[in-house]
């Protein structure tokens, strides 16, 4: 009953068409240096987004195995504090947020019916300034250390007097070149939202992830400029000897705090909602019905976006802050629960009399609606202040974000991988090793972060690289080293077994034939009406949107618009099984005939946006801005040179 | 299908669940000194009672949502012959309701919850024993915990002040008045209290009443540098009579007696250790920068808790205590082996 | 197909000078979609660079409101002196105020002179607005050193911190747009135009607002308020 477009026609491949105007065609690792096209810095995004992934679990697997046993020596204290630090660092920004931002670039253009996104060259500076700056913190490791000030990074213990070395500068300025990275994303991503959609895709006609994408990125613009400003006192402080957070000179270390929790507040919005959008465009998929109560789910995203700048200080329940502002955040955070209690309804909502199918991408979806209920309640009992008097700084608060992060957005990512992964590569990832990933994944996940639960109210308070035997931490059955933070470790060794196990089945499809299909899923969205991979410039023509999940409307409006109907009634072996609506005129067959043939269109004749180097230089110069802070300001001085020559060139080159 | 099957790799899962909740009350029954579910005092307490109403709120919730779940996934199954299901939108009416239904949740969350912070932050609440609280004021430093006592006053008119261990009466409001000259630590002793940071240019404060004598373990709960994970204080808390004595005694200067304890005395002076510790009766030792080690002797553990106070962990500490805190700001001064014999010889006697 | 800097715009004209051909008119060309080979008419009728600029001003917004934040956290509470009441001197930047505030009023004579297509008083009030900046810049230049020889210094006091820093950051805003408003000045001069210039100016004249209107929130709220 599915109607199915029919691929380009074979005449012109693709590969051999001049993609990129009057400038000869790049090849090899210059075409990938220069590319401005978003589908090739999406792929760029997720793999070195996956590399950091590993270098951040390495750093938690050397965590574990410190804290394995009691009186652990695997790691020095000094290089445990490094560890720890870095572990966050990088799964926060050089992880989750990158591997979202590669969804963003690939799939949003594709599902709202556009060419690229609105700035592409302003999108590869983002991925160079990202790729930049994580190998800048990274080299850290050969100067004086790595960071060891926490990824949250307390003042006075990241000021000079505290933390003299130039560790902690490393991780100041790497994170002010990230940020960069990120807002130049977040506007491109919202411009590309607001003003690139399809005919007829109005705001809520849009798929929920490129939703989710949006106001992401509203997120992100509202929220950096505070640790800019708040990273940027820092440095006046370490540097030039302002007095910010200095307080002999009356200098008040709350200030950080406030500042840093009102980005990172709306910064684990960020880190969750894109996870979010995934599993909202794959629980319908594989329960073959429509997303349930989508303007709902919408209202929610929007309202969580907005109450999350109002919940900062619950990090800081236990400052004194006094009892009038601890009852008001406590207030807020549980209103927050809310909309969210709202989103995980409506998951439900859309499986319930679903026909659901249990592939590798469901796995990861359901896995993220279960997992990430218990860390919102978890959560929720940090809100009620007295209890968070013990939770905060313990490993309950562990056990809670990695249920959110892992549960939810690690899960979510990788089922967002796992869908989309034939559209990217072409190929199909293997079902069976797929499905065995996941529940090592799952398991070990379980096994590592559900005992913290049970650390936390035995009181066990988070970021010590040890712990004695009589602490009640440990001594089962009269052993001094079997305990729950043994249990843990046997867990996070298992999750790697998992993440091995994806990779290999990541490699052996990438090996393997490139024969997916453009629909393997019998998907909802517009990008799976493309071949898989897409042609470079995405449509052919720009698809004429009429209703919400615009390619199941287009697969299962039968005759009826050819009879000129605005509805259709789907019918399944006789039964009536739903509504289709078309909300607006209608064009005639004729048309439809034409788009048909549109994909006889000889790719020569679509003309791309050329690709450019000024992007990467100008990523390059901002990086050697902030390495002379460390190095000598001549650096300084050359990367801002380098950077006013990139933007110079980029004002003036032309795009063809 | 991969989901839970008769057999398979579902069943295998289940029966590691099962092992590992076994393993957990198992574990449940060991003695945990830092438990944060086993109150000792009235503001203890206060917590504990708000925690057993949002726990089984959140544990009912839990049921629900992951039991709904699992219906959903086993009952909405595909199976042939089902392609395509009714294709719903939604329902307002549900929408409506579950939005409702947790907000009402949440007010009977919240309102105990604004209660017991009213109630544990405002003001202290009147000593049972009809006393003020008696105010003591700790201090954060890197990496152990300074006590003054405001309320007891040595000869010099400077107040008592300590290391480490908090010794405090029973049945009387203790009021701590918290803060830091350095980084942020936080206090927490956890079954006497919730924990607080302390801050420079801050004061936090916490109150509580214990209730029975015994001792009581805490650990700094903020990040504060290198050993962190080292920083632990005791609580000991007395009846009020033996704390009035332990005042007395505590008040007055410990001397050393024996020979080898005024060789210690000695040793104290020559390898510097007056330069940062300060005791009370040790005219040369004025140092502010390491704890007050006047009447050592009676603590019952050194180098902020992490030890016993045995003669044989503290001649390992003197010798070098960068083998035991690698990174603390007490140095290895190269004491001789004779030194080290008379010094601890001299802290010791300090009762 | 090309989406932002497309130099030779207008979207629905024929594509040229790259060897792929003209382009066939197509019942294709219909309101249903865009010709093959050109830029969608944009969604919300704006164009997206000026879109981008309101959102990087949104941006902008939150991080002076930061700044702000701190300097008024930490008024009243710096440990040493001197005090904005002993080392302002409010007439003079009244006057400084007043001049940047003239800026933005010429910088709209300079967007109306572009939009009637009038080079010649484009270039004079688009200079006359970069001079007027460099007033204000030259004017804050000798007040700061005024104040450093009154002894306010950058790590002299809370003061000292979170004055400098609030400024010097105004300061560096003005001066990125006087650098702007001549090199836009210099585009016009050597007459290698575009159609979309009324564009950049009204790009440039947002910019140039925005940073104006901190400036009166900052005057406000570190010299005026007590």
């Amino acid at each position: 009953m599915a109607v199915t477009l029919p691929r380009p026609a074979p005449a012109a491949p693709v590969q051999a068409a001049p993609e990129y105007g009057a400038l000869p065609a790049y090849r090899g690792i210059v075409s990938w240096l220069t590319t401005i096209d978003h589908k090739r810095i999406g792929i760029l995004y997720g793999s070195t987004a996956f590399i950091f992934f590993l270098l951040g679990g390495i750093e938690a697997l050397m965590i574990r195995m410190q804290l394995a046993t009691p009186n652990g020596t695997f790691v020095s204290p000094d290089a445990y504090n490094q560890l720890f630090t870095m572990h966050g660092t990088t799964m926060i920004f050089l992880f989750v947020m990158p591997m979202s931002v590669a969804f963003f670039n690939y799939i949003v253009p594709l599902q709202i019916g556009a060419p690229d996104v609105a700035f592409p060259r302003l999108n590869a500076f983002s991925y160079w300034t990202f790729l930049f700056g994580g190998i800048f913190i990274n080299l850290s490791y050969f100067v004086d250390g790595m960071p060891d000030g926490g990824w949250f990074g307390y003042a006075p213990l990241s000021s000079i007097q505290y933390s003299p070395s130039h560790r902690l500068d490393f991780w100041m300025l790497g994170l002010q070149i990230l940020g960069v990275a990120s807002l130049a994303g977040a506007f491109n991503f919202m411009v590309t939202i607001i003003n690139l959609r399809a005919p007829g895709m109005s705001l809520m006609r849009m798929p929920i992830f490129t939703w989710n994408t949006l106001i992401t990125s509203f997120l992100l613009v509202f929220a950096f400029p505070a640790i800019t400003v708040a990273l940027l006192l820092l440095m006046f402080d370490r540097m030039f000897g302002t007095n910010f957070y200095y307080a002999p000179n009356g200098g008040d270390p709350l200030l950080w705090q406030h500042l840093f929790w009102i980005f990172g507040h709306p910064e684990v919005y960020i880190l969750i909602l894109p996870a979010m959008g995934m599993v909202s465009e794959i629980l319908p998929v594989f329960s073959r019905k429509p997303l349930f109560g989508y303007p709902f789910v919408v209202y929610a995203t929007v309202a969580i976006g907005f109450i999350g700048f109002g919940v900062w200080s619950h990090h800081m329940f236990t400052t004194g802050l006094g009892p009038i502002a601890n009852s008001f955040f406590a207030a807020s955070t549980m209103l927050i629960a809310v909309p969210t209690g709202v989103k995980i309804f409506n998951w439900m909502g859309t499986m319930w009399g679903g026909s659901i199918r249990f592939t590798t991408p469901m796995l990861y979806a359901i896995g993220f609606v279960s997992m990430f209920t218990i860390g919102g309640l978890s959560g929720v009992m940090h809100a009620v202040v007295p209890i968070d008097m013990h939770h905060q700084d313990s490993y309950f608060v562990v056990a809670h974000f990695h249920y959110v992060l892992f549960g939810g957005a690690f899960f979510g990512l990788m089922g967002g991988l796992s869908f989309w992964w034939p559209k990217v590569t072409g190929t199909m990832l293997d079902e069976k090793l797929g499905k065995i990933a996941f529940w090592f994944t799952f398991t070990g996940f379980n096994l590592t972060f559900g005992p913290m639960h049970f650390l936390g109210v035995d009181g066990m308070p988070r970021r010590v690289y040890t712990y004695g035997i009589n602490q009640g931490w440990t001594g089962w059955f009269g052993l001094n080293w079997l305990g729950w933070n043994f249990v843990i470790t046997i867990g996070a060794i298992t999750i790697m077994i998992g993440t091995l196990i994806f990779m290999y089945t990541a490699f052996k499809a990438l090996r393997g034939p490139k024969d997916a299909p453009n629909d393997p899923w019998d998907a909802a969205t517009l990008e799976w009406s493309l071949p898989s991979p897409p042609p470079v410039y995405n449509f052919a023509v720009a698809p004429v949107v009429r209703s919400r999940d615009a390619y199941w409307a287009w697969k299962r409006r039968p005759q009826a618009v050819e009879a000129g109907d605005t509805e259709a009634t789907l019918t399944v072996a006789g039964h009536t099984v739903g509504h289709v609506e078309f909300e607006e005129e209608q064009p005639s067959e004729e048309y439809f005939a034409q788009e048909r043939n549109a994909y006889h269109i000889n790719p020569s004749s679509m003309h791309m946006p050329n690709p450019s180097f000024f992007p990467i230089i100008a990523a390059f110069g901002l990086t050697l801005m902030g390495a002379g802070m460390i190095f000598g300001y001549a650096l300084t001085v050359a990367g801002f040179l380098y950077l006013i020559v990139a933007i110079g060139g980029w004002a003036l080159e032309s795009t063809g | 299908m991969p989901f839970p099957r008769a057999s398979g790799i579902g069943r295998k899962l289940v029966l590691l669940g099962l092992g590992v909740a076994l393993l957990a009350l198992l574990s449940g029954c060991a003695n945990v000194p830092h438990s944060t579910v086993m109150p000792k005092t009235d503001a203890a307490r206060k917590i504990q009672d708000l925690y057993v109403l949002v726990f089984w709120l959140a544990a009912f919730v839990f049921v629900g949502t992951q039991g709904g779940l699992l219906y959903v996934l086993w009952r909405y199954r595909a199976r042939p012959g089902h392609e395509l299901p009714e294709q719903t939108h939604g329902n307002t009416t549900l929408e409506i309701g579950w939005t409702i239904a947790p907000a009402v949740i949440l007010v009977f969350m919240a309102v105990p919850t604004i209660q017991t912070i009213f109630a544990l932050e405002s003001a202290p609440p009147p000593s049972p024993d009809g006393n003020p609280p008696l105010v003591i004021e700790v201090i954060g430093k890197q990496w152990w915990w300074e006590f003054k006592y405001p309320e007891s006053r040595l000869a010099s008119g400077q107040p008592l002040t300590t290391a480490n261990e908090l010794v405090i009466p029973t049945g009387r409001t203790v009021y701590l008045s918290i803060s830091s000259d350095n980084v942020i630590h936080s206090f927490w002793v956890q079954q006497l209290t919730g924990k607080i940071d302390a801050m420079p240019n801050h004061e936090t404060r916490l109150w509580f009443t214990a209730e029975e004598p015994g001792q009581y373990f805490g650990q700094c709960a903020e990040y504060c540098g290198i050993q962190h994970a080292q920083m632990r204080m005791n609580v000991i808390a007395m009846t009020p009579t033996d704390y009035q004595a332990w005042v007395a005694r505590s008040t007055k200067p410990a001397e050393a007696v024996t020979d080898i304890a005024k060789e210690g005395q000695e040793a104290f002076g020559t390898n510097g250790c007056a330069g940062c510790h300060a005791i009370e009766g040790n005219p040369t030792a004025v140092g502010k920068t390491g704890p007050d080690l006047s009447h050592f002797g009676s603590r019952t553990t050194l180098a902020a808790g992490i030890l016993q106070n045995t003669p044989e962990n503290l001649a390992a500490w003197i010798e070098n205590p960068q083998t035991i805190k690698p990174g603390n700001i007490m140095q290895n001064l190269h004491v001789r082996p004779r030194d080290v014999e008379a010094l601890v010889a001299y802290l010791h006697s300090l009762k | 197909m090309s989406i932002a800097h497309d130099v030779h715009s207008a979207p629905a004209a024929a594509h040229d000078g790259d060897g792929h051909g003209e382009h066939t008119p197509s019942v294709l060309d219909g309101k249903w979609s865009a010709p093959v080979g050109h830029a969608l008419p944009t969604s919300t009728g704006l164009d997206n660079r000026k879109l981008l600029m309101w959102l990087f001003l949104a941006s902008d917004c939150m991080f002076f409101g930061a700044l702000i934040g701190t300097f008024m956290v930490y008024k009243g509470r710096s440990l040493v002196g001197p005090t904005p009441h002993e080392i302002f001197d409010i007439p003079y930047t009244s006057v400084s105020a007043f001049v940047l505030l003239m800026s933005s009023l010429t910088m709209v004579l300079a967007l109306a002179a572009i939009q009637r297509n009038d080079q010649v008083r484009l270039r004079i009030w688009l200079i006359t607005t970069a001079l007027l900046g460099m007033v204000f810049i030259g004017g804050q230049y000798y007040e700061f050193t005024v104040f450093y020889h009154e002894g306010l210094t950058l790590g002299h006091s809370l003061f000292g911190s979170s004055f400098f820093t609030l400024t010097g950051f105004h300061g560096a805003h003005v001066t990125i747009g006087i650098f702007w408003l001549l090199y836009m000045t210099a585009v016009s001069w050597t007459g290698r135009l575009n159609s979309e210039q009324p564009l950049f100016i009204e790009i440039a004249g947002l910019y140039w607002h925005f940073v104006d209107i901190v400036w009166i929130v900052i005057f406000t709220v570190v010299y005026l308020l007590p």
